[in-house]
């Protein structure tokens, strides 16, 4: 049911928009004044010029700089406009633009009407914002708020996109996949007035669905398969990745999967699963280089804790702490070493290899198993212990004993066994007159060495091997291991050489809400109680940041642009109103999937994406979102739908990282130890782009040609360039290759008989769209001059099905294959297959 | 063509009035710097020079592992004399050290003597045969200092200003502000050799990363062995026609498609598959040096593309001439905690007589003027020894050696303690050297920003000077 007012192509100019609105001084003002005078006159006192700050508006009047209502007599004005070099603000030396007229003609318009400050959006308390009601209907308080805003511009938003796109835009939101024709053509011709709900359900209940979410998060907490600093060493985590899947399958509430990656470890009977999930704060940059200092690094995984706390939760940039105040917010130096104090308790080596982690079993049946061998062990002992201290009790046990064949023999050891001289003494007493001590001193040396014995020892090993070797099999997981926690100092200027620094406990960030006293009044706060506050009603920050960075994934943008910065030098919201209703929406219950649920469900989701040039001349950044966002795939989407269409996709859920195809020798540059790629074989070579080994400092160069990040850092927002490397990957990389030979495989067996109904059944297959006369017309002239050329040169033919591990159908000729693998490929190079419309 | 081309104005226009913010400006982003279907190369945000650039493009060689200054270019006759004894506690004390923790710190003499060549008199190791001979064209700057001690972090910090992971590197910073002059190669090229030696520490990808600029500054890495540049190569059986096939029809169905969707991504990507399909052919040819006559092939000392430093000078210089913007050398295995003597020798062996013929190849070709060359590694190494026979990581004094566009030749500026331990006159930061570097490119380092976190990134962070002394 469509709810908007629509008007085909009502474009109104740009002159028709509301005159002048009032001035705001978050949206319009403090932009200004933060880039061009905080860096000196703001909340970092020690570079502060002239002891003058103008973030308090009490000491900027008292200091003269405004006075409310009269511009012309404000210093600032004076001081902007001035001739004069040496008083001129902002002074040529900050290389700082001179203010434009605009910009001056605010700052004018906020001072005549008397100067008045509010606070940061983001750092105000969260409270609910009434759903406006605008004229055209809507049942979706995320409409309302959009219309409202639309109709006071006078901007009509674009009609519902047709089925086949929205259909296709849903699957590759929800999944990161196409939708099979089959699923198309179901939707399309759903009559049920509910058939697009029952879409998003489906999809929403999909086990792919955490898979996709999963992608977001992980390069948002830094998701990589090796240790990044150096030579770049694996580390055991991907049992992590599944856990993240698994938690947005299963829609588990935002502040437990908070609390259970921050502080799993610390929670009461925490689960495998929880502890697992703790594995978050081991998936920092770490070392094994030789002559590292451990002191440096402490330092350095500290501050890659915090940036990545500041940046994943608090959604900014706390890390701008780690050697001063920050510029532009009220986080302080201390903040910084507070929140890293959180931390200190995590026990990791400072230098050197991560270690195999702990072993995990990942279904139940390994869950026993594992018990079963690891119970073994200790009962073999206990068995052993038994016999051993039966055995001494015989007449005859020690009849003979010197010649007993050595249990252990060397390579030039004696023969027989080694007897200690304090054995040998009591042996040599009569057996009535040994103590009890000495007694008790036989039975390890006849469990040990005994010959009769050796069945119970082999047992031993054994099950200690079975053991072992059964861990060996299993998924390990760097878990968190808290301990006595490590001293945390602020750090003077960020040296970790300055010990002057005083010692800093947990804390959070002073500015906002404290956390609970502490039980007693005393002691020291952990993780578990930064977890809780993380996600506490009265933090201002975390649902704002979470509930902005969740509308990005289905809208192309943020409704604050900056996804990485909420604090004072990021980007307004557009709808400050919309986010803080959506942010409130998702604290009641942190219901991730009923926000996404409400998200996709908006006539706002489901607008057309086409762009006429004069709606892209009124609002290039669809900042008024009366449109929907087009953008290219994220780089394991656009794998994932290659593998998709042309049917290769193993759509197994999790597991460890695996390796398909990569140009040899790209890892050349690696060392300690020199290492080459080991390509996978079977169906692992088909697995999703989420599940290729990510290696931080050579991450798979098919990913990273479409953006994918090295996920050294926290990335909140993907770049999405278009680039010549693109087309090579798409063009010729085995993988893309391999896709459009068995792509035309199926189109043959499955496409139907004639020529051109195979080129329409793949071209559906791709974009989900029927191909136009023309379209076929330039595929078929693709078809019918390679098929010529490749029967021409059959063993061109050959050495392209060569391609890949996929063994090619033998009932199809290789030249005609061959010319439906161009076909393919063109199919696959598309930029309509790559793009969520 | 001439609808594409109108279209693809017309979305730039629209684009280009709006472009407030670079990062997340999903969809449009690639229109920032176009590079058009029609040979246009590629421009940067910084449409006028904020100074008169005296450099078009920059070389710049890393020798990679910690090249020893006190075995090349910072003679040090005091550190000869008190070989064998401790090094003062004064100078050492409280500072950072890399394997020689916990070590008795003992002086070490440069290992090999020193000769001074040239009118100026360029002081550098008696090893060098070739080098010599372009001694008055050479800045040595001997008071470098770094912030990062170990490699991989000191590798970051001289790439990009800082040793935290993430930041851009100078090859992309330099792109992302003039791009490149060339219309069939990419702006940023990296070329890897390694030594005879086998001290061949990692180099990370993140070396030459764009980080938080778009894509297209990254760096391209050119491979002496398998294809050139990633995925070059036709799959096999596809002939260069038929590849031409299916990138026609991919733009041709592109191309209907914009029409219905009016996409300006979709002329970028068109413009794209018509790069890739010239770089298909323009790697290759650069590649291969047979139109190079045999007695240029010969003053480098180099049979052809063999994945060695003298293969990869002379490279260098090709792709100087074809405009490509800025081309990053890393030579391996300079790290010599042991057997500095011999290593070192090795060493400038391989980097003689091509850093030699290099100059004097850019001279005959009149490029030597407007290119930039930058030679130094990460770090340098500590005046004490180690084990006897080699030298530990060093931050705190190291020389780096510069010529060509826009330095002062014959000149040696600033100079390390006695010892060869602090940089004490002129102390010379990376920051300075990146600052210098942007300079001479027509670049003002504290105006070539990029709005990331809420905050306007630079190369040299909140530092960095002009050090205009080494200027010509």
């Amino acid at each position: 049911m469509r709810t908007f007012l629509t008007l085909a192509c009502a474009l109104l100019p740009a002159s028709t928009f509301a005159a002048e609105p009032p001035i705001d001084f978050a949206r319009d003002v403090r932009p200004i004044l933060s880039s061009q005078c905080f860096q000196c006159h703001g909340p970092d006192e020690k570079v502060r010029k002239a002891k003058l700050r103008l973030d308090i508006r009490e000491d900027a009047i008292k200091a003269g700089v405004f006075v409310p209502g009269k511009p012309d007599e404000s210093e600032l004005i004076k001081r902007i406009h001035t001739t004069e070099p040496e008083l001129r603000m902002p002074p040529a030396k900050s290389k700082k633009p001179p203010l434009t007229e605009t910009q001056v003609n605010t700052l004018r318009r906020w001072i005549a009407d008397g100067a008045k400050y509010s606070e940061h959006w983001a750092f105000t308390p969260l409270k609910r914002p009434e759903v406006p009601k605008p004229q055209a209907q809507s049942t979706n308080p995320i409409d309302a708020f959009i219309l409202a805003r639309l109709e006071k511009e006078g901007v009509t938003p674009l009609k519902e996109t047709d089925r086949v796109t929205l259909i296709r835009r849903l699957s590759f939101d929800l999944t990161g996949l196409p939708p099979k024709p089959e699923d198309v053509r179901a939707f399309v011709n759903d009559k049920d007035p509910k058939a697009y709900e029952k879409l998003v359900e489906k999809l929403l209940a999909s086990p792919h669905y955490g898979e996709r979410m999963a992608v977001w998060w992980l390069d948002l907490v830094r998701y990589a398969d090796s240790a990044g600093y150096h030579s770049d060493n694996p580390i055991n985590v991907s049992p992590y990745r599944d856990y993240v899947i698994q938690s947005f399958n299963t829609n588990k509430p935002f502040d437990q999967f908070t609390t259970e990656q921050l502080a799993g470890d610390l929670l009461p009977n925490a689960t495998l699963q929880q502890k697992i999930a703790s594995a978050y704060n081991r998936l920092l940059q770490t070392t094994e280089e030789g002559g590292a200092q451990a002191k440096e690094y402490i330092a350095k995984y500290s501050a890659d804790r915090v940036r990545n706390y500041g940046q994943v939760w608090l959604g900014g940039t706390i890390m701008c702490a780690e050697c001063h105040n920050h510029k532009f917010d009220p986080y302080t130096h201390a903040d910084f070493y507070s929140v890293a104090a959180f931390f200190a308790d995590i026990q990791e080596p400072s230098i050197g290899n991560r270690g195999p982690g702990t072993p995990v079993p990942a279904t139940p049946e390994q869950q026993a198993e594992l018990k079963r061998v690891g119970d073994a062990v200790p009962a073999a002992q206990a068995k052993l212990e038994a016999a051993a201290t039966k055995y001494i009790a015989g007449a005859k046990a020690f009849e003979d004993y010197e010649k007993w064949p050595n249990p252990t023999p060397a390579k030039k050891g004696p023969a027989t066994v080694v007897v200690p001289a304090d054995v040998k003494a009591i042996l040599a007493k009569d057996p009535d007159k040994r103590t009890p001590a000495e007694v008790a001193k036989l039975v390890p040396f006849a469990r040990d060495n005994a010959p009769s014995l050796k069945p119970d020892r082999d047992a031993v090993v054994a099950a200690n091997k079975a053991k072992t070797d059964y861990e060996l099999v299993l998924p390990r997981v760097l878990m968190t291991q808290s301990g006595p926690p490590r001293v945390v100092r602020i750090l003077p200027r960020g040296n970790w050489l300055d010990d002057s620094g005083p010692i800093m406990k947990p804390n959070t960030p002073a500015f906002l809400p404290p956390l609970p006293p502490l039980a007693g009044g005393a002691g020291r706060y952990n993780r578990l109680d930064l977890a809780k506050w993380t996600t506490s009603a009265e933090n201002p920050l975390v649902a704002r940041a979470v509930a902005n960075r969740l509308w990005k994934l289905f809208f192309g943008y943020g409704i604050a642009r900056s996804l990485e910065e909420t604090g004072v030098q990021g980007e307004q919201p557009t709808h400050p109103e919309l986010l803080d209703w959506l942010a409130t929406e998702y604290q009641t219950k942190w219901d991730t999937k009923q926000l996404i649920r409400l998200l996709v469900l908006s006539s706002t989701y489901r607008q057309a994406s086409v762009e006429t040039p004069a709606v892209r001349e009124r609002d290039p950044m669809n900042k008024l979102f009366a449109r929907q966002t087009r953008a290219r795939l994220d780089a394991e989407f656009i794998r994932d739908t290659a593998l998709s269409v042309s049917g290769l996709l193993n759509p197994q859920i999790g597991g460890a990282s695996v390796k398909p195809y990569q140009p040899l020798g790209y890892w050349a540059a690696l060392n300690f130890p020199v290492r080459e790629w080991q390509k996978d074989t079977g169906d692992k070579v088909y697995r999703r782009g989420m599940y290729t080994h990510w290696q931080r400092t050579f991450p798979h160069p098919a990913m990273v040609a479409f953006d994918a990040p090295s996920r050294e850092e926290c990335t909140c927002d993907r770049p999405k360039s278009n680039i010549p490397q693109q087309a090579l990957v798409l063009l010729n990389d085995p993988e893309f290759v391999e896709a459009a030979k068995a792509f035309a495989s199926k189109t043959l067996k499955d496409g139907g008989a004639m020529d051109g109904a195979r080129v329409m059944w793949a071209f559906e297959r791709a974009v989900n769209r029927t191909a136009k006369p023309a379209e076929l017309e330039v595929l078929m002239e693709v078809l019918n001059k390679h098929r010529k050329q490749f029967a021409d040169k059959p063993e061109d033919a050959k050495k392209l099905l060569g391609v890949g591990d996929l063994a090619i159908p033998k009932d199809v000729k290789p030249e005609e294959l061959a010319a439906w693998v161009s076909v393919c490929r063109v199919i696959l190079n598309l930029h309509e297959t790559i793009t969520r419309q | 063509m001439t609808t594409l081309e109108a279209l693809k104005l017309h979305q730039r226009r629209t684009f280009l009035t709006n472009s407030c913010r670079g990062v997340g400006a999903l969809a449009l982003s690639s229109l920032l710097t176009p590079r058009a279907a029609n040979g246009e190369s590629p421009r940067g945000v910084i449409l006028k020079p904020h100074v008169a650039p005296k450099a078009k493009r920059v070389i710049f060689m890393v020798m990679a592992g910690g090249a020893s200054h006190l075995e090349l270019f910072d003679n040090k006759p005091e550190l000869k004399k008190r070989n064998g004894e401790v090094m003062p506690e004064s100078i050492t004390k409280g500072q950072p050290i890399a394997q020689l923790q916990n070590n008795k710190l003992i002086c070490f003499a440069p290992q090999w003597g020193f000769k001074k060549h040239g009118k100026s008199g360029q002081e550098m190791n008696e090893l060098f045969k070739f080098l010599p001979e372009v001694a008055d064209d050479l800045c040595i700057v001997r008071s470098c200092k770094t912030e990062a001690i170990n490699h991989d972090p000191a590798h970051t910090f001289m790439n990009t200003g800082s040793s935290v992971s993430g930041r851009p590197s100078m090859g992309s910073w330099l792109t992302y502000g003039i791009g490149a002059e060339s219309a069939d190669l990419p702006g940023f090229v990296v070329l890897t050799s390694n030594g005879r030696g086998g001290q061949n520490q990692p180099i990370a990808s993140r070396q030459w990363s764009a980080a938080f600029l778009p894509g297209k500054h990254q760096g391209v890495q050119l491979r002496g062995k398998g294809d050139p540049v990633l995925y070059l190569t036709n799959p096999p059986g596809v002939g260069s026609d038929q590849q031409k096939d299916v990138i026609d029809a991919v733009a041709k169905l592109n191309q209907m498609q914009n029409a219905a969707v009016d996409d300006p991504e979709i002329a970028t990507r068109i413009g794209q598959y018509e790069l890739a399909f010239k770089m298909q052919t323009s790697v290759p040819n650069l590649m291969d040096m047979k139109d190079e006559p045999a007695k240029v092939m010969e003053s480098y000392g180099t049979k052809g593309s063999d994945g060695s430093f003298a293969a990869n000078c002379l490279l260098a210089r090709r792709m100087a001439q074809k405009g490509v913007r800025f081309i990053q050398l890393y030579h391996r295995d300079w790290d010599h905690h042991g057997g500095i003597k011999d290593g070192i020798k090795l060493k400038i062996e391989e980097i003689d007589q091509p850093l030699a013929a290099l100059v004097k190849d850019l001279k005959r070709l009149g490029m030597f003027e407007d290119t930039l060359i930058v030679l130094t590694g990460e770090f340098g190494r500590t005046p004490m020894s180690q084990g006897g026979s080699g030298r530990d990581h060093h931050m705190k004094g190291f020389s780096v050696l510069l010529a060509g566009g826009g330095i002062k030749g014959g000149v040696s500026y600033g100079a390390t303690d006695e010892f060869g331990y602090n940089a004490e006159e002129k102390v010379f930061p990376i920051h300075d050297l990146h600052a210098t570097m942007l300079h001479l490119l027509g670049i003002d380092h504290e105006r070539l920003t990029y709005k990331f976190q809420g905050r306007d990134y630079r190369l040299t962070d909140v530092h960095g000077h002009v050090v205009k002394d080494i200027l010509a």
